[in-house]
């Protein structure tokens, strides 16, 4: 009998190590919601592990009880034979497990609560002044960032990659053009709906640089595997510069190649997407002014490489079925043009 | 006329099944052979078994859609379905669980059970029980229709706007959903009327409510909340209805129409309705654990009141699935709170039955292997749900596989364990023979690891931040053991149902032979043979108190049960009318032939949501004349039911 | 248990009142659709409170009590008929049951018109705006209601005229009249949410 109590306090302490274990190795994954780079994710992180920890308590302690009370089983077993009628009984001491299991869930639930509401109210907004803003309004599939603010020649936009500076709490307003979509960057913060006819906000901030990646966290229908984008922390100077070069139209080509898909460019993709600085003014896709400056393409499915801009352009709905980019049937020589011109974008 | 001048004084006799009183009641009762009885019986073990049946056909139905997500997820970028395919495997398979299998059998139980547990003949309202389960079927079939023709369900079973209007969604995908959940909204809405009142007045005399079975509690909880949350989102798919065809604004954005009044009416609904589906399923536990403990269940009154609470508090949390909407955050936290407290009866419930084992007699059998099983189970679920309980941590697993994990293992943990579980105990009641052991726990050993590996790495997945919802997932996030981990072992819980299904066709006919009462258990369905005659009890017990075949063991009161010995009732197909709280008898009621009404209303309806479907104005007259003329028929006052004063002679 | 004793207790054989199955049938459906008019009321003052478009109801929206206050007086007394023809068969009064069901009937259909002339004088329609859309689909699903309530009294008055019911056998009546009374209680919630409710802000 004590032998089957230590076996099966053994296993907990086992049970409880096998499942504690890989959850600090999950940490360091991109999406991971156990790491936090911001001070808007860091209670909610500590708040994440306490629930966590709590919760793998008592499936622990559960599980444990339920093996010693199997365990502990008086001698002879009963079993169900013809033999006549088995024992019944009522053993006094029954209703002591509901008192004090329901007062012990009663008080870790009221301290989670507390912590839960210090948490929700801590988050709520930035601590710090100032600050930037920005407008994100989710498309399917694919995100429009627009860079606002005074004064209107500081204004930009673009799409699916959110640059901000480093330590400096950024207000995020969420719009919708069509359906519901969610912003969420896991290590940066939670997830906010955006949703058409309804302006919801929200804010992040990095401790220190580097790119965060964010996917769309809501069903919006075929794509939605596909609406990922990412939020890259630049040192303050960095985040200067780049804001400063985003604002630049894009300038006019060179070479007879880039300039021959530049009009190509205009004719077959301008009623879809824009350039600065020239005559595509689309607003049903995203801004590539200074596409090739971004990591990835088709909202983070492919590597922003010549190759595959290539192959976006030659079957978008090959990669990406369903999405509202169609099948333009160019030529190859067309192909090779346009992204001869598309390599200028910087 | 006066009362008096239509009342009589009920024989009081004691006899046995095998007499001639049992062989008059058999021919009152039975239903007759061939298509037309079959099509137009009334009797509610018929019934019950029919909705077991159905929904376990479902089940299967709906596993596979899981098995080929399952496939298509066990690697990153992999093209097995297309994403539209995909889109619709996993809508069809939330849809399927959740609303064809979940709640249709655990009716099934209860509708079988019911009458047995509670000493009477059969449920309160016998058509509109054989209405309630065509109804079920023919909804069924509607919505798997638009499946099989490329038209079902793509926006998930919570079907959220404006996805799900017109200009996203402009194939009849939606509308099949929107018209074939009304359709099964009304067999919910009458089976949950059936239950309501054979709980009030159809039971043996001294079947007081401090005397219900757990089973009594937990069906009638859930039908009670089901009546007041079905309309809302019955309601609400009528809109999306109308806005997708009519033109009407209810979501539409640009004519004043919120997306959110869909949320909200849909989680009005949901959230009572999971608890619905899980409710009736812990009170099988509640009534079988304690056979196999050799106890009454500890804390019967409590657990009774706990499953009460659940449900009225389950009304209240419904914003839990709506932290991310950007609500203000005293709304939210509001809604933070109670979704903390309702852990609390729960927990009253997972108590009880630690405490019945620990201090029971505990015996292994597949069925109580299913129930203890159970208790951990929903530990886990329960654990998970008060962690995605918290606004700023749900903001983090919403819409992650955290959440799947977590409601698979309350889906899977909560209803499909016990059902198991619950199977292996009754079966000997329905057929008269036992399930076979040995097979059993090779069943239950394999549904066991093969549930917990399949679906524990989940919760492991969306930690790691992997979206639900997706038809695919880049390689590089640390998504690809996981999955593959989960869909090797969905396949092996698969095959623990597969030898469910194997055990159960082979006991049918070559199961041991059972007697009336395998387990020696303690309630009123186990006085009668296995299976029971038509008529149920050859005469109506007497019920002394909650236990009523152990109460010669447990000696606790002074009264006994009399089940040999009691009300004859038998001018006609009768029983015994109680009054609500004390179970006095004050009535005795006249039961209905079976009818063909029933299933004609049905195939009204069907057709009347077919012509809605396809908007034929001449269909739907057609449906809406023949529905009012098979109600008329239905309704008639007749003489045999006591409806219609007797003509004057 | 002498209570519960059966012997020597007379136990009515058949339906009569609140001891049918019948009548707590209706009840619990009751429940249920009035479940539905309460969802569609907070569908209404829900849109109301969160729209953003302007003025609620909207220019041209406004319900007038013209039509609907004497409406509902005639509905009022449409139960109360019911109530009495009911009230009569209790004491054994086949004619008078007859005649309340009769008044209900037409007073019904009146109330069923009325309404239908005052659909038809509106200047939007369900596709106009989300307030049309409300209040269509509420007064609309009330319509449905009350018409199905106009069946059951038609019946009720051909099996009242078939002499069917007496002092004890009258379940029909009770059930129904019970339907009844629900379908202008579940009016006057209606009435007050869209007639009045826009008076009061």
């Amino acid at each position: 009998m004590a032998q089957n109590r230590t076996v099966a306090k053994a296993l907990a302490a086992l049970g409880g190590v096998i499942v504690c274990a890989p959850l600090t190795a999950l940490a360091d994954r991109p999406m991971s919601v156990l790491r936090s780079a911001g001070p808007k994710g860091d209670p909610v992180l500590q708040l994440n592990w306490g629930l966590l920890a709590i919760s793998i308590l008592v499936v622990v302690i559960i599980g444990t009880l339920l093996v010693l009370a199997l365990s502990r089983q008086p001698q002879p077993r009963l079993a169900f034979d013809a033999r006549g009628p088995l024992p019944v009984s009522r053993p006094a001491g029954g209703i002591t497990w509901i008192y004090v299991g329901i007062g012990l869930t009663a008080l870790t639930l009221l301290g989670s609560l507390v912590w839960s509401m210090v948490v929700l109210a801590n988050v709520a907004v930035p601590s710090g002044k100032g600050g930037l803003e920005l407008q994100v309004i989710g498309h399917q599939w694919w995100w429009q960032v627009n860079y606002i603010g005074d004064p209107i020649s500081r204004r930009f936009t673009t799409a699916n990659e959110i640059h901000i500076p480093v330590g400096v709490p950024v207000r995020i307003t969420l719009k919708s053009a069509d359906v519901i979509h969610s912003f969420w960057v896991p290590a940066l913060s939670g997830k906010t709906d955006l949703i058409p006819g309804q302006t919801n906000t929200t804010w992040i901030e990095a401790r220190e640089a580097g790119t965060y990646r964010g996917q769309c966290g809501e069903y919006c229908g075929a794509q939605h595997a596909h609406m990922a984008f990412s939020v890259v922390a630049d040192p303050p100077a960095t985040f200067d510069a780049w804001w400063q070069a985003q604002l630049a139209d894009s300038p006019p080509p060179t070479d007879d190649s880039a300039k021959a898909g530049k009009i190509a460019f205009v004719r077959r993709c301008g009623s879809c997407h824009t350039v600065r600085g020239t005559d595509a003014g689309g607003i049903y896709g995203p801004d590539l002014t200074h596409l090739t400056q971004r990591a990835t393409i088709a909202a983070g499915v492919l590597p922003n490489t010549p190759g595959h801009r290539g192959a976006w352009i030659a079957d978008p709905q090959g990669i990406k079925p369903g999405s509202q980019m169609p099948v333009l049937s160019l030529s190859g020589p067309e192909i090779a043009a346009i992204q001869a011109y598309l390599a200028t974008l910087k | 006329m006066t009362v008096a001048d239509y009342s009589r004084e009920p024989r009081i006799l004691a006899e046995s099944y095998d007499s001639p009183l049992a062989e008059r009641l058999k021919t009152l009762w039975e239903t007759k052979p061939g298509i037309i009885g079959w099509l137009s019986t009334v009797d509610h073990k018929e019934i019950g078994i029919r909705y077991i049946v159905t929904s376990f056909a479902f089940l299967v139905l709906g596993g596979i859609e899981a098995l080929i997500v399952r496939l298509q997820l066990a690697q990153p970028e992999q093209s097995v379905v297309t994403p539209t395919q995909y889109n619709e495997l996993f809508s069809m398979h939330g849809v399927t669980m959740i609303f064809l299998y979940a709640l249709p059998v655990l009716s099934g139980f209860s509708n079988y059970l019911w009458p047995l547990i509670l000493g009477s003949r059969d449920m309160a309202l016998p058509r509109l029980n054989a209405f309630s389960y065509w109804t079920f079927l023919f909804s069924g079939l509607f919505l798997y229709a638009g499946f099989a023709i490329g038209a079902g369900p793509n926006d998930g079973w919570f079907n959220y706007v404006p996805y799900a209007l017109k200009p996203f969604n402009p194939g009849p995908s939606q509308d099949f959903y929107a018209l074939g959940f009304i359709f099964f909204g009304l067999s919910v809405t009458a089976g949950g009327i059936n239950f309501m009142v054979t709980a009030l007045r159809t039971r043996a005399p001294g079947m007081s409510i401090n005397r219900f079975p757990m089973m009594i509690w937990g069906t009638l909880t859930a039908n009670a909340g089901n009546l007041l949350a079905v309309p809302s989102v019955s309601l609400a798919f009528f809109m999306l209805w109308t806005d997708r065809q009519f033109g009407t604004h209810f979501f539409n954005v640009e004519a004043g129409g919120q997306p959110l009044l869909w949320q909200h009416l849909f989680w009005m609904f949901g959230h009572p309705w999971v608890y619905a589906i899980v409710l009736p399923a812990m009170s099988i536990v509640s009534d079988g654990l304690p056979v196999f403990c050799r106890r009454p269940l500890v804390g019967h009154t409590a657990v009774a009141l706990a499953t009460v609470i659940t449900m009225i508090i389950g009304f209240g949390v419904w914003v839990h699935h709506m932290f991310a909407t950007g609500l203000p955050n005293l709304a939210m936290s509001f809604f933070n709170a109670a979704s903390f407290v309702i852990v609390i009866p729960s927990a009253v419930s997972v108590f009880a039955w630690v405490a019945t084992i620990w201090t029971g007699r505990f015996i292994y059998a597949t069925a109580s292997l299913f129930f203890v099983s159970f208790i951990w189970l929903f530990v886990i679920g329960g654990v998970s749900g008060f962690l995605t309980g918290s606004v700023p941590v749900d903001w983090q697993v919403t819409d992650t596989y955290f959440v799947v994990g977590h409601i698979h293992y309350v889906l899977i943990g909560i209803n499909v364990f016990p059902v198991v579980g619950g199977l292996y105990l009754w079966f000997p009641k329905m057929t008269g023979r036992m399930l076979n052991e040995r097979l059993g726990r090779w069943n239950f050993w394999t549904m066991f690891l093969g549930f917990n590996l399949g679906f524990f790495p989940m919760h492991i997945s969306g930690l790691m931040g992997m979206p639900r919802r997706v038809y695919t997932y880049p390689d590089g996030l640390g998504w690809n053991t996981v999955n593959l981990v989960t869909t090797i072992g969905a396949f092996i819980f698969a095959i623990g149902v597969l030898l469910l299904v194997i055990n159960v066709l082979v006991s049918r006919k070559h199961g041991r032979i059972a007697g009336p009462n395998p387990w020696d258990a303690s309630n009123l369905e186990w006085s009668t043979p296995s299976p029971p005659p038509p008529y149920n009890f050859v005469v109506l017990p007497t019920v002394a108190s909650r236990h009523p075949l152990w109460e010669d063991r447990l000696n606790e009161t002074e009264g006994r049960s009399t089940i040999h010995e009691g009300a004859v009732l038998d001018h006609g197909k009768e029983t015994l009318g109680v009054s609500p709280l004390d179970a006095i008898p004050d009535a005795i009621l006249k039961m209905p032939h079976d009818s063909i009404m029933p299933l004609c209303l049905s195939l009204s309806l069907m057709v009347l949501f077919v012509g809605l479907l396809l908007k034929t104005g001449w269909l739907i007259g057609l449906a809406l004349l023949a529905g009012c003329i098979f109600s008329l028929i239905w309704l008639w006052p007749r003489v045999s039911q006591g409806q219609r004063r007797e003509p004057a002679t | 248990m002498t209570d519960l004793s059966l012997e020597e207790r007379q136990l009515l054989v058949g339906s009569m009142g609140q001891r049918s199955t019948g009548w707590w049938a209706v009840l619990f459906i009751i429940l249920t659709e009035a479940a539905i008019f309460a969802f569609l009321q907070f569908s209404y003052y829900y849109i109301a409170v969160q729209q953003t478009l302007g003025t609620w109801p909207p220019p041209g929206g406004k319900a007038e009590l013209t039509l609907s206050l004497p409406n509902t007086i005639i509905l009022l007394l449409s139960s109360v008929a019911a109530w009495w023809g009911e009230h009569s068969i209790k004491r054994g009064n086949r004619l008078m049951l007859s005649v309340g069901l009769a008044v209900a009937l037409v007073l019904g259909c009146v109330f069923a018109v009325i309404q239908g002339f005052e659909w038809s004088n509106k200047h939007f329609t369900y596709a106009t705006h989300t307030y049309g859309s409300l209040y269509y689909v509420i007064t609309g699903f009330h319509m449905a209601h009350l018409i199905v309530g106009l069946v059951a009294l038609a019946a009720m008055l051909v099996w009242s005229l078939l002499g069917y019911f007496n002092a004890v056998r009258h379940t029909a009546i009770s059930t129904g009249a019970l339907y009844w009374h629900f379908v202008d209680a579940v009016w006057l919630t209606i009435f007050f949410t869209l007639y009045i409710m826009p008076y009061l802000r």
